[in-house]
């Protein structure tokens, strides 16, 4: 062991303090499986899972039953109706299966004229009544002067999943940004590791820029995870350019982080951080537009709900996801996600606390 | 005189209406050991932590290296000094070499992080993580983080508080590597024999004051040329009696266990002993000690380890009440 005098130095190698600072945020990041989880493993699972429950599917065709089949025709008419789900049974099972909703509709053939038994309090059998009139009487010899063009909505971006993806990015942006920053930071207060940087002449503006360079790579790599889990599955395609969805997505991580840094300028007690970082997520998940959209609730809200960062992150994503909008088109969005960067930002520097 | 690393004048610390440290000074030269000695809450942390730039002053004055804080030279003030704070944990997450690559990084001059691993011994440990290594080598590792910088000044906060014998021992020898390069260092301790062994100088500290400052040798010669002696016994002692000797100069006592101060000769001893024994008093576990800093603690404080004193030759002996002994 031997020590050098004081300004003896021997080696002259430098380390850039900012790269080491970003290492150290990924380093603390990716070695830690519980983050990895919740900021790229959960975001996907819920994709996955409000895919499935709300997975677009053509409406279940009304039921009927025939009973006493009559004249061939009319019968046959209906087993092969292509928008009803005919059954031939006994007059019984009829009843009971009407009685249990297993069908919307009984259809009797065997007297003068057909009678139709339905619930009235079933909309589904009045649907099903339509249906099977129809069909008898085309079957019965009606010709339709009427000709019809039907055209059907479920081209990509109108479906829920392209509501609901860049929901859930925006969604994941907050959430990752928000533990990521302040929470790291109140642990690394409760440790002391912040009063060892601050006897060192470490610099303060790089300590808090590493904090967003190493939010800039993760957004990159949750923002690909759920882009390319939306495309493969449920066929949800960014309209307009991968640029600028990117760029707001940033801007709203830096949002995000800024208004985190401020919940992490002071506190050293974890417990409390965990109910500040979870008060400040809870209100915009219900409120901004993620699962559903605000236009829900009351129409006076819907300014003061357009002011949270969230919902102008949601609604900026969804116009350029969906919409193919640009970046000028989302100012006003863009504006708003500025205004609480900023704000976060500089409170947080007022109130940052290094012991 | 050498220049000076840290010049404190009245310095002066408060959290609401508790002074923690109480206008003192302290002059720390160049190429010195320096040791604030003091129990837990003396205000030897909060000391270190002015002089480190981590509390603001609210009285009094402070230079490092001829500056003090917010005078325009605070980053150069920090590229000079190297810390090891109390009870700090490093990046759990991190390896060794990265922690150490980290701190370097923030010094525009400094060791090689080989250099660093090589000046405390950790060459096998350099690829674990943080959080893997035993309190001593954490701790050597937070010594080789304050090294990182090569600084003048090191600042070393109970550097080895809970660590085993043979972990502190590593340290020392660290620690007086350092110094031997012609480092200056300031630590805090309440071990008296680390301060014996590593420190130039001592400023013995109790709530917030500096009661007493020198050498460890004179600290320990103010004392006069004394021994200690310790016992214990069931029967009652004539303590006027005992006191009254010449050879005597004062005796404590806690429940059964009596401490006497006596001559540092033999035939002092030899004094006690046949008094004892006229006094038909057994001494049980009986033992003589020369005077260490702790001896100086307890005399200078008056919170001895056993309890009030009782100084002087023909002071009124009193058995002290039980409710002051207990702890």
């Amino acid at each position: 062991m031997s020590v050098s005098p004081p300004g003896d130095i021997s080696a002259p190698e430098r380390y850039s303090p900012l790269a080491e600072l970003i290492k150290t945020r990924l380093r603390e990041f990716f070695r830690e499986p519980g983050m990895v989880f919740w900021v790229f493993a959960l975001p996907v699972l819920m994709a996955v899972g409000l895919g499935l429950a709300f997975h677009t599917r053509e409406p279940e065709l009304p039921r009927i039953a025939i009973v006493n089949q009559g004249p061939m025709g009319l019968s046959q008419a209906l087993t092969t109706a292509t928008n009803l789900n005919a059954t031939l049974t006994n007059e019984a099972e009829a009843r009971r299966g009407l009685r249990r909703a297993k069908f919307d509709l009984v259809v009797d053939l065997g007297g003068a004229l057909p009678v139709l038994t339905r619930d009235p309090a079933q909309a589904r059998s009045a649907l099903a009544q339509i249906r099977t009139e129809d069909a008898l009487q085309r079957a019965a010899g009606r010709q339709d002067t009427l000709q019809f063009k039907v055209k059907s909505v479920l081209a990509p971006g109108n479906r829920y999943m392209d509501f609901l993806l860049p929901g859930l990015i925006g969604l994941n942006v907050m959430g990752s940004s928000l533990w990521s920053v302040g929470f790291n930071l109140v642990v690394a207060r409760k440790r002391k590791l912040l009063r060892r940087y601050a006897v060192t002449p470490m610099l303060r503006w790089q300590f808090l820029t590493s904090y967003f360079c190493a939010r800039s790579v993760f957004l990159i790599a949750e923002m690909s995870v759920l882009l390319v889990v939306g495309a493969l599955f449920f066929g949800t395609i960014l309209q307009g350019s991968l640029l600028a969805f990117a760029l707001l997505a940033a801007a709203g991580a830096a949002s995000f982080a800024s208004i985190s840094l401020f919940v992490g300028s002071r506190l050293d007690n974890t417990e409390v951080a965990n109910g500040w970082v979870s008060a400040v997520q809870l209100p915009m998940w219900i409120l901004s537009g993620v699962f559903f959209s605000y236009e829900r609730f009351p129409e006076w809200l819907h300014g003061p709900i357009q002011l949270l960062p969230l919902t102008a992150l949601n609604d900026a994503l969804r116009a350029i996801f969906n919409e193919g909008a640009g970046l000028l088109a989302v100012g006003p969005q863009l504006a708003v996600l500025l205004a609480w960067g900023a704000a976060g930002f500089i409170f947080a520097l007022k109130r940052f606390r290094w012991g | 005189m050498k220049p000076l690393a840290v010049r404190c004048r009245s310095l002066i610390k408060r959290y609401g209406d508790n002074i923690a440290v109480n206008a003192i000074d302290l002059d720390v030269e160049q190429g010195q050991c320096f040791g604030l000695l003091g129990p837990n809450g003396a205000g030897k942390t909060t000391t270190v932590e002015m002089l480190e730039g981590l509390h603001p002053v609210d009285g009094g004055s402070l230079e490092l290296f001829g500056h003090s804080w917010g005078d325009g030279h605070d980053h150069n003030m920090r590229q000079r000094y190297g810390a090891q704070l109390q009870a700090t944990e490093l990046a759990d997450k991190l390896k060794v070499r990265e922690v150490l690559r980290l701190f370097r990084s923030f010094y525009d001059q400094g060791h090689s992080v080989p250099e660093l691993i090589e000046m405390v011994d950790l060459g096998e440990f350099q690829e674990q993580y943080f959080h893997t290594l035993s309190g001593g080598q954490k701790q050597r590792v937070a010594i080789a983080c304050a090294l990182a910088g090569a600084p003048e000044l090191l600042f070393l906060d109970e550097p080895t508080t809970g660590l085993d014998p043979r972990a502190r021992q590593r340290l020392w020898a660290i620690i007086e590597n350092f110094r031997e390069s012609g480092g200056t260092v300031m630590l805090t301790t309440h071990y008296m024999e680390e301060a014996a062994k590593l420190c130039d100088r001592i400023a013995i500290m109790d709530h917030g004051k500096i009661i007493d400052e020198g050498t460890p040798r004179s600290l320990v010669d103010s004392l006069g040329l004394v021994q200690f002696v310790e016992f214990e016994t069931q029967q009652t002692i004539d303590l006027p009696r005992l006191t009254a000797l010449a050879e005597v100069e004062s005796v404590e006592q806690r429940g059964l266990t009596y401490r006497l101060r006596i001559g540092r000769d033999l035939n002092a001893l030899r004094v006690v002993l046949v008094d004892l024994d006229q006094q038909r008093v057994v001494p049980v576990g009986l033992s003589t000690h020369q005077a260490t800093l702790d001896d100086v603690f307890m005399e200078r404080t008056g919170r001895a380890l056993l309890g009030p004193t009782q100084t002087g030759q023909g002071a009124q002996a009193s058995v002290p009440r039980a409710t002051e002994l207990a702890p």
